[in-house]
């Protein structure tokens, strides 16, 4: 396969370094004279010193017969436009496009890019099972009682998961009244109704309860095991 | 979209006109050149973003035009304009001649100053010396 890189910086680098190890030929398109030395040094002739985004590099590039085209420099805007003249141009098959505002990802296919993939939000999809995001939600206080009705989804990740109503070690004065499944029937749980994953759980507890009722409902299975 | 120069100067014509103009640039300090009397908005803002865009209310403007000095950032937000904000008129700067005539093939309104200028000067050139008064 003949695929062109735009960009090389570290991400630009290390792609045309795996890429020219798999038996591809490769090119790198770079502004920076510097960069353009050190991967020379690094991974050989296959180095171009220029903008990715002038139709006369492309072309000298041999941008009409390449199989794909990656953009990956810093700039949204760069990269956008590199991959437009590819596609335009060039009429290169595939082009990718490394995005750094994760909001621009509808942005880039809706104008043509075939692949989108932004860093912020391959990050933010590993680590958003950790993120405080299933909150407790208070649906009415219990004037004078100090009680509360709160509703939660479970997690897939959640101990909970695959356990009965009656296994649960809720909080004291806590009571789970009502489980809502995803297709949105509720049911009124006893003791043997088993938990499943995206559940939407409606429970009344004391007020200060409700931290321990929260953790009840998002440890993760593993942890649980361990203690 | 960009306060330089010609992002000054066309502001601050359709301002005097009476037009309702909001002008946006990444420099707090770029708004230095506006006259004192300028009516307009000035917005300090990303306009590559689309929350910046939203947020300036893109979705009601008749017209959007990108100078800044930015070939490609003229390009991509002029295009956001055009496809996701819906703006009826946008006017898109592109230095690089081979750039502007693929983004009019591409539906863009375009403007090249290297193009237009170089054949300003040619035309010039070409007048009789003294013929022109």
């Amino acid at each position: 396969m003949y695929i062109i890189i735009v960009g090389g910086g570290k991400v630009g680098y290390y792609l045309a370094k795996q890429l020219v190890e798999d038996g591809n030929e490769v090119l790198v398109i770079e502004k920076d004279a510097a960069k353009c030395q050190e991967i020379a040094d690094e991974l050989g002739d296959i180095v171009l010193r220029g903008d990715g985004c002038e139709g006369i590099t492309l072309e000298s590039a041999g941008t009409g017969r390449a199989d794909l085209f990656i953009a990956v420099t810093g700039d949204d805007e760069d990269n956008l436009v590199a991959c437009q003249v590819a596609k335009n141009k060039f009429s290169v098959r595939r082009t990718v496009a490394l995005i750094n505002n994760p909001k621009n990802e509808a942005v880039f296919k809706s104008l043509g890019i075939d692949t989108a993939i932004s860093s912020t939000a391959l990050i933010l999809a590993n680590i958003e099972q950790e993120l405080p995001s299933h909150p407790l939600i208070p649906l009415l206080t219990i004037k004078g009682g100090g009680l509360e009705i709160v509703e939660a989804k479970v997690p897939s990740y959640s101990a909970m998961v695959g356990k009965r109503v009656g296994e649960l070690l809720l909080p004291q004065q806590c009571l789970i009244t009502v489980i809502i499944d995803e297709e949105g029937v509720p049911r009124i749980p006893n003791s043997d109704t088993v938990v499943r994953a995206g559940d939407e759980v409606v429970a009344v507890c004391r007020c200060e309860s409700e931290d321990a009722l929260r953790a009840v409902l998002t440890t993760p299975a593993e942890e649980t095991n361990e203690r | 979209m960009g306060c330089g120069r010609v992002g000054t100067e066309l502001a601050t014509l359709l301002d005097r006109e009476g037009q309702e103009v909001t002008i946006l640039d990444i420099d707090p300090d770029a708004f230095d050149q506006l006259p004192t009397d300028f009516k307009g908005k000035r917005v300090v803002g990303n306009g590559i973003d689309q929350d910046v865009l939203r947020r300036i209310g893109l979705e009601e403007v008749d017209a959007f035009v990108a100078v800044t000095p930015g070939d490609n950032r003229n390009v991509m937000a002029s295009q956001i304009a055009k496809h996701i904000f819906g703006v009826p008129k946008v006017v898109c700067r592109i230095f690089d001649p081979i750039r502007e005539e693929l983004y009019h093939n591409l539906g863009l309104e375009t403007i090249s100053p290297t193009r237009e200028v170089a054949q300003l000067l040619k035309k010039a050139l070409e007048r009789e010396p003294g013929g022109e008064d």
